[in-house]
């Protein structure tokens, strides 16, 4: 599809043009930190931003979120039975996604759009998005993403990708959502043929400043009963606090709970977001635990992510490269050094000392 | 798109207690909207979340038949606080429903094969389930010989016992009923675990008889060596998994053994599965 110029100078008059039709939530920056907020009349998104320390993941897997409501009240009509909320489905776009959290949706997308059953929540939500990329011109120490399935200029997950060549954006849609965005926006002016090329030396540059790499090509042929058993799982956990920061700050993570939120003889049942990391996800009501200690949860989280993922879907692994966990964790623990110890592993040259 | 989190209204038909500690209560319930019934449809082996509104879900196996009309049955150990309040629950009130969930015993797989039943405690829901719908007149002929070995800690732990006294009763299913320990004079049946009375009790291993366990993981664990001794194939053996569980469709994430989810790949595997899978469960 063709390329558009945009004139920084037009830029957020365009952006502003399209709040008439859609939602818009970017990048704002708050104290240290940038985070994908709504973006009211006036409001602009921060492109002067690396990456939001939260994944907007949020705004199709709110963190916490109603699925039914009831009343409790026996004289009412059908009381004790749950009635579906109506959902928000008008159209929203994100402005400023980073590719690797783009990439992240269609990687979640696996476990929420299946054959057998569709999560309705999640479906409505992603689906009224448009998603308006921003390419990475410089990656953070902590990426990874070009070896995670994803890149500084990944397009796939995004209706349009947008790069900074200086003095004006240069903006692509991918698909009819990303056309339409950019119509409502009214940017029309096509960029100069040479636009692809300078978009590829860009990438190019982008991709060359990626300094860390994950290796995944063994992961798939590793036994599963193998690694569960590697000795390497106490090591990995040894500092772990278990806070769920890693799970919270992913975009690929998904886990959730399900409550009941009683408010006198009203309710709902709420979802919530979850954690592998903690104790009671896994709990059984006898009391005893599958994953009773620190350790177990951390092999989940990596096996969930390296191992059972990849063995699911044959799609590569449940990362994008993002490398919030790295940046977020208190402790120091490193999916890419987890990632690399997992996929060369070899059981036969594993000797315990007696 | 239709919501697979909400659950069909039904209303509690009866309720009977089923053991002598008066924690198992089985729970017989109607559909408020009778098309509900028909879109229920399950197999012997599956499970469903029941929802009793303002605290929650508990997935709990289907007691009840494919081949009972009119109900659906489940019998619930009093454990956690959904269980506890459903079992302070009375007849008329109204919950909900959500599934059936998970695969079901390989009905295909046993269809025409000797059957052997292995079940301890409370454990024995899906296997009522299972007996209720293999003796069923038009379903009997397709099953070949059924022994049912099932134990629980006394006599009055047992549950559903006026049908286990009928099914004694008949020649096309042989029941093998047992308890830990008893002091009362009149017990007719079986004294010993349920690993002593398999080895006593079920048929040697061929190529058409199938076991399928269901019981406490210490009743497994014991039982276990006593089908390797006598030649049963772990792709013979069929065992029903629990985890912790919310959603029941393989979405939440918390109830994966590997990359195979309880809820919605299973609850129902073969040992041969298992054994290719890590012990989290």
């Amino acid at each position: 599809m063709k390329v558009i110029s945009i004139d920084k100078t037009e830029w957020a008059n365009g952006i502003e043009k399209t709040k008439s039709i859609y939602r818009l939530f970017g990048p704002v920056k708050e104290n240290t930190w940038h985070s994908f907020m709504p973006l009211g009349p006036g409001e602009q998104p921060d492109m002067a931003y690396g990456n939001s320390r939260l994944s907007p993941k949020f705004l199709v897997h709110p963190q916490t979120e109603p699925m039914f409501e009831y009343n409790l009240d026996e004289k009412q009509a059908d009381h004790h039975v749950l009635k579906e909320i109506p959902k928000d489905v008008s159209p929203k776009a994100i402005i400023g996604i980073r590719p690797c959290d783009a990439s992240a949706f269609l990687l979640v997308k696996r476990n929420f759009d299946t054959p057998t059953y569709k999560d309705p929540y999640w479906l409505t939500a992603y689906n009224s998005l448009t998603l308006i990329g921003y390419a990475c011109n410089q990656p953070c120490s902590t990426c990874f993403c070009t070896t995670a399935g994803c890149g500084p200029f990944h397009e796939e997950g995004l209706d349009a990708i947008l790069v900074d060549a200086g003095d004006r954006y240069l903006l692509k849609a991918l698909t009819e959502k990303g056309e339409a965005y950019i119509q409502s926006a009214g940017w029309a002016t096509s960029a100069p043929s040479d636009a692809d090329q300078s978009i590829e030396k860009l990438k190019s540059t982008a991709e060359k400043a990626i300094a860390s790499h994950v290796s995944t090509d063994k992961l798939r042929n590793q036994s599963t009963t193998q690694l569960y058993d590697a000795p390497f799982w106490e090591e990995i956990a040894f500092s772990c606090i278990n806070c769920g920061t890693c799970t919270y700050s992913c975009p690929t993570c998904w886990c959730f709970d399900i409550q009941d939120e009683n408010h006198g003889k009203c309710g709902v049942r709420m979802r919530n977001w979850d954690s592998c990391m903690y104790p009671l996800f896994s709990l059984h009501g006898t009391g005893h635990n599958p994953r009773g200690a620190k350790a177990h949860r951390v092999r989940q989280r990596f096996m969930h992510k390296l191992k059972y993922y990849v063995d699911k879907y044959d799609n590569g692994i449940q990362c994008v490269g993002c490398g919030r966990c790295i940046r977020l964790c208190p402790v120091n623990i490193d999916i890419r050094k987890v990632c690399n110890q997992m996929n060369s592993y070899d059981p036969a040259a594993c000797v315990c000392p007696v | 798109m239709q919501n697979p989190y909400l659950p069909y209204p039904v209303k509690i038909d009866e309720i009977i207690t089923e053991t002598e500690d008066k924690n198992l209560k089985t729970f017989k319930f109607v559909f408020i909207n009778p098309a509900d019934e028909q879109k229920f449809a399950y197999r012997a082996g599956q499970f469903a979340e029941l929802s009793v509104t303002g605290k929650g879900e508990i997935p709990i196996g289907i007691a009840s038949s494919p081949t009972e009309k009119g109900f659906v049955k489940f019998t619930v150990n009093k454990v956690g606080l959904v269980s506890s309040f459903l079992h302070n629950m009375k007849v008329g009130d109204v919950m909900g429903i959500r599934g059936p969930l998970g695969n079901s015993y390989p009905w295909d797989v046993l269809e025409g094969k000797n059957v052997v039943i292995i079940g301890g405690g409370f454990a024995f829901t899906t296997l009522r389930s299972s007996i209720i719908y293999m003796l069923d007149p038009v379903n009997r002929p397709k099953f070949r010989d059924i022994n049912v070995i099932y134990g629980a800690r006394t006599p009055g732990m047992l549950l559903y016992r006026d049908e286990l006294a009928a099914w004694e009763r008949r020649d096309d299913i042989h029941m093998h009923i047992t308890v830990d320990a008893t002091t009362d004079p009149d017990w007719k049946y079986n004294v010993g675990f349920v690993p002593t009375i398999t080895e006593k009790k079920a048929p040697q291993a061929d190529s058409d008889t199938y076991a399928i366990i269901c019981g406490p993981p210490i009743m497994i664990k014991f039982t276990q060596p006593v089908l390797d001794k006598m030649g049963y194939g772990h792709d013979h053996i069929i065992m029903s998994l629990e985890n912790r569980m919310k959603c029941g469709i393989g979405m939440c994430g918390r109830c994966n053994v590997g990359k195979e989810f309880v809820c919605k790949d299973g609850p129902v595997f073969t040992l041969a599965q298992l054994n290719t899978m890590p012990k989290e469960y």
